[in-house]
C-alpha cells in the first residue's frame, strides 16, 4: 500500500506544481497587462479559443492511458466533420431548425469519429500493430478520404443554426466551453467511477498483470480507442462550426500540440497516469500563456518557442517524481515505444 | 519462402516493382532514365533523412525534430553566408550546416541521454523550441540570393545528356551526398563496436546499460549524428531549390518516419535496415510520381501511402501475432 500512496501524492504533487504555474502565469499576465488580460473580453475570448484544442488532447490523454497514443485524431477530426458538413448542406441546403441540424451534425460526426476509432482498435487490439504505427497509417487514410471526398477545397455553406455549436454564449459562458466541461465531467466520472476507468489504469501500468487479472485487454484497447475518435469527431464539429467550414487539412498543427498538452498535464505517455484535471490545467497555462505574449505583441512564433521550453522545462523538474513512478510501474514491461525506462538512479 | 515474405523487404520491393511494372504497362516512357534521375532528384532529400531516423529507431527512440533542427541550420547557414557577404563554396555551407546541426542535435542528446526523457517528448519539445527560435530570433523572410558555392552546387551535374525521345535528363551532384551518408551510416551500424551498441541499445535499454554499454554517451553520439546529417539535408535542399525558406521542410516528419517503418525497422527498437529504408523511400516517392501516370487522381495520394503502411507493417505484424512470437 505504501507504493500505491506515492503514486498518489506524487501525482498530487504534479497537479499542485501545475495548479501554481498556471495561476503564476495569470497572474504575470494580469500584471503585465492589467486592462488588457484582465477583462472580460479576453475571458470570453480565450474561453472561445481553448475547448477545441482541450477536446482533442482529452482524446490524446484517454490513448495514452493505456501506453499507446491516438496519432490519427486531426485525421479523424477533419473527416468526420466533413461528412457531417456534407449531410447539413445535402438536408439542410436552406438552413433549418437548429437542434435538427445540430443533432444531425452530432449523429454523423460521432458516429464517424467512434467508427474511426473502431477501424484503429482493431489494428491496434486485433492485428496487433503497435498504436503509434497504426494510428499513423489510419490518420493519413482519414486524412486521404476527406480530401477524396472534397476534392481537397473546403465544404462551405453550413447552415446558420450550426454556428451555435462554435460561436454562441449563454449568458456570457461561451458554447464551446460548455461543451468542454461538459466533457471534462463525463471522462472524469469514467476514468475515476467506472470499471472501465479502473480497468485502464491497471492495463496501462502493466498489462501483463491485468491479462492475468482476467481484464480483457483487446476489448480495453477497443473502447479506448472508440473514446479517442469520439472526442476527436467533437472537437472537429467544434473546429468547423467555429471556422465556418470544413476541409480536409485543418488543424494540422494541432496533433503535436495535443501530446504536449497531455504530457505536460502530468500524463505519462508509458501509460497508466493521467488525469482530466491534469490536462485542464495544462491547457488553461498553455492558453493563458499565449493569450498574454500576444497583449505584449510577441510574434507566434516566440510562442512556438516558449512552448516547447515550458514542455522540456516541466519535465525536466517533473523527472525525478516522474522516474520513481516509471521504475515500478515499468518494470518487465519491456513494450514502451522510448528509450527512457531506465534503471534505479 | 514464408520466412522471406514476412521480412518488410521483400514485401515492400514486390509492392515497388508491381507499382514500377504496372506504370510502365500503362505509359511505356516511364521506364527510362529521365525518369529514373527525376524520382532520384525528387528522393533525395527524404532519403538523406531518413538514414537518420532509421539511427535513431533502431535504438529504440523516436525523432520528430529533425525537420525543424534541418530548417534551422539550413537557414542560419544561408543568412549568415549572405549577410557577411562570404560567397564561399558549397564545403564550407555543408560544414556551417552540419555542425549547426550538430549543437542543435546536442541538445536533443542532453535531455535524453542525461536527463533520460522520453525521446517523443523531448523531440516534440525541441521541435516547437527550434522552430520558434529560428523564426523569432533568426528570420522568416525567404532568402532567395543564395550565395554562389550553393548555386553552383545545384547546376553541377555527374551525368547529362538527352535520350532517344529527345528528353533531356541530368544527375545532380548532390547525390553524392546521399551516397556518402549511406556509406558513413552502413560503417558505423556494420562495422563498429558503436554500430553494435547503437543495435543493442534498441533491442533492452536495461541490459545494454547492465553489459556495460556506455547508454548515455551512444545516445549522445545517435542525436549529434541525427543533427549533422540532417543539418547536410537542410542545405543541399536550399541548394538545390535555390531558395532558403524558412518554412520548408518542417511538416516532413511524420512522412519520413513512415517511410522508414514502412522499410522494416521497428518502433520497439533494435530492428531496421538501410536497404529497407531505401526502398521505404523509392516506394513512397514512386508512389507520389506514379499515381496520375496510372490515372488515378492525386488526391488519392494519402489513402494509397497509408493503407500502404498499414499493410507494409500490419502483415508480418499479423503473421508474427499467428506464429505465437510475442512481441
Amino acid at each position: 500500500m505504501a507504493k500505491t500512496s506515492r503514486i498518489v501524492s506524487s501525482d498530487h504533487r504534479h497537479l499542485l506544481g501545475l495548479a501554481a504555474l498556471t495561476v503564476a502565469i495569470f497572474v504575470a499576465m494580469s500584471l503585465a497587462r492589467p486592462g488588457l488580460f484582465l477583462t472580460g473580453a479576453n475571458m470570453q475570448s480565450m474561453a472561445f479559443q481553448f475547448p477545441e484544442y482541450a477536446i482533442l488532447a482529452l482524446a490524446m490523454m484517454t490513448a495514452m492511458l493505456t501506453g499507446g497514443i491516438d496519432l490519427s485524431i486531426i485525421g479523424t477530426a477533419n473527416l468526420s466533420s466533413i461528412l457531417a458538413a456534407l449531410a447539413m448542406t445535402a438536408l439542410f441546403p436552406t438552413g433549418g431548425n437548429a437542434v435538427a441540424v445540430l443533432a444531425l451534425a452530432l449523429l454523423v460526426g460521432l458516429s464517424v469519429g467512434c467508427l474511426c476509432g473502431v477501424i484503429n482498435g482493431l489494428f491496434i487490439a486485433g492485428i496487433g500493430l503497435p498504436p503509434i504505427l497504426a494510428t499513423l497509417g489510419t490518420g493519413i487514410v482519414y486524412t486521404g478520404i476527406g480530401v477524396v471526398v472534397t476534392g481537397g477545397s473546403a465544404v462551405v455553406g453550413l447552415p446558420d443554426s450550426f454556428a451555435v455549436l462554435g460561436n454562441a454564449a449563454v449568458w456570457a459562458v461561451p458554447v464551446p466551453l460548455l461543451v468542454f466541461a461538459a466533457v471534462a465531467v463525463v471522462m472524469a466520472f469514467v476514468l475515476n467511477r467506472t470499471i472501465y476507468g479502473h480497468s485502464v489504469y491497471l492495463f496501462g501500468t502493466n498489462p501483463r498483470a491485468s491479462r492475468f487479472a482476467g481484464l480483457k485487454n483487446g476489448r480495453l484497447n477497443m473502447t479506448t480507442y472508440m473514446i479517442s475518435g469520439t472526442l476527436a469527431a467533437l472537437a472537429g464539429l467544434i473546429l468547423i462550426s467555429r471556422a465556418n467550414s470544413a476541409k480536409a487539412d485543418y488543424a494540422e498543427s494541432y496533433l503535436l500540440i495535443t501530446v504536449l498538452i497531455a504530457v505536460l498535464g502530468g500524463t505519462n505517455p508509458y501509460g497508466g497516469v493521467g488525469r482530466v484535471l491534469g490536462v485542464v490545467l495544462a491547457v488553461l497555462s498553455l492558453q493563458f500563456l499565449s493569450s498574454g505574449l500576444n497583449m505584449l505583441q510577441v510574434s507566434n512564433f516566440a510562442k512556438e518557442f516558449v512552448w516547447g521550453l515550458t514542455l522540456l522545462l516541466a519535465m525536466s523538474v517533473t523527472r525525478i517524481e516522474w522516474r520513481r513512478m516509471i521504475d515500478f510501474s515499468g518494470v518487465g514491461r519491456g513494450r514502451s515505444p522510448n528509450a527512457a525506462t531506465g534503471d534505479k538512479p | 519462402m514464408a520466412r522471406l515474405f514476412a521480412r518488410n523487404e521483400t514485401l515492400v520491393a514486390t509492392i515497388l516493382l508491381l507499382f514500377i511494372i504496372v506504370t510502365s504497362i500503362v505509359d511505356p516512357s516511364f521506364l527510362s532514365v529521365p525518369t529514373l534521375f527525376d524520382l532520384l532528384r525528387n528522393g533525395l532529400i527524404m532519403a538523406i533523412f531518413a538514414i537518420g531516423v532509421l539511427l535513431v529507431l533502431i535504438s529504440g527512440g523516436i525523432d520528430v525534430s529533425f525537420t525543424a533542427l534541418a530548417a534551422f541550420a539550413m537557414y542560419a547557414t544561408t543568412k549568415t553566408l549572405v549577410e557577411t557577404g562570404v560567397e564561399g563554396s558549397m564545403a564550407l555551407a555543408l560544414a556551417m550546416s552540419g555542425g549547426i546541426g550538430l549543437c542543435l542535435g546536442l541538445v536533443n542528446g542532453f535531455f535524453v541521454g542525461t536527463m533520460r526523457l522520453p525521446t517523443l517528448i523531448v523531440t516534440l519539445g525541441t521541435l516547437s523550441a527550434f522552430r520558434g527560435a529560428l523564426l523569432t530570433f533568426v528570420g522568416s523572410q525567404l532568402i532567395s540570393n543564395v550565395p554562389d558555392g550553393m548555386r553552383d552546387f545545384s547546376r553541377t551535374m555527374l551525368l547529362r545528356g538527352t535520350n532517344a525521345d529527345g528528353y533531356f535528363y541530368s544527375l545532380p551532384a548532390a547525390v553524392l551526398v546521399l551516397l556518402l551518408v549511406v556509406v558513413l551510416t552502413w560503417f558505423i551500424l556494420y562495422r563498429t563496436m558503436l554500430g553494435r551498441n547503437i543495435f543493442a541499445i534498441g533491442g533492452s535499454l536495461d541490459s545494454a546499460r547492465r553489459i556495460g554499454i556506455p547508454v548515455t554517451k551512444v545516445q549522445y553520439f545517435i542525436y549529434a549524428y541525427v543533427g549533422t546529417i540532417s543539418g547536410i539535408a537542410g542545405i543541399v535542399h536550399a541548394s538545390l531549390a535555390r531558395v532558403a525558406n524558412p518554412f520548408d521542410i518542417v511538416g516532413l516528419e511524420l512522412s519520413v518516419i513512415a517511410a522508414v517503418v514502412l522499410g522494416g525497422a521497428r518502433l520497439q527498437g533494435g530492428t531496421g535496415t538501410i536497404t529497407g529504408t531505401l526502398l521505404g523511400v523509392a516506394l513512397i516517392v514512386v508512389i507520389n510520381n506514379s499515381l496520375i501516370t496510372l490515372g488515378i487522381p492525386s488526391t488519392w495520394q494519402n489513402i494509397v501511402i497509408g493503407l500502404l503502411i498499414l499493410l507494409g507493417t500490419g502483415v508480418p505484424a499479423w503473421q508474427a501475432r499467428r506464429s505465437g512470437r510475442t512481441e
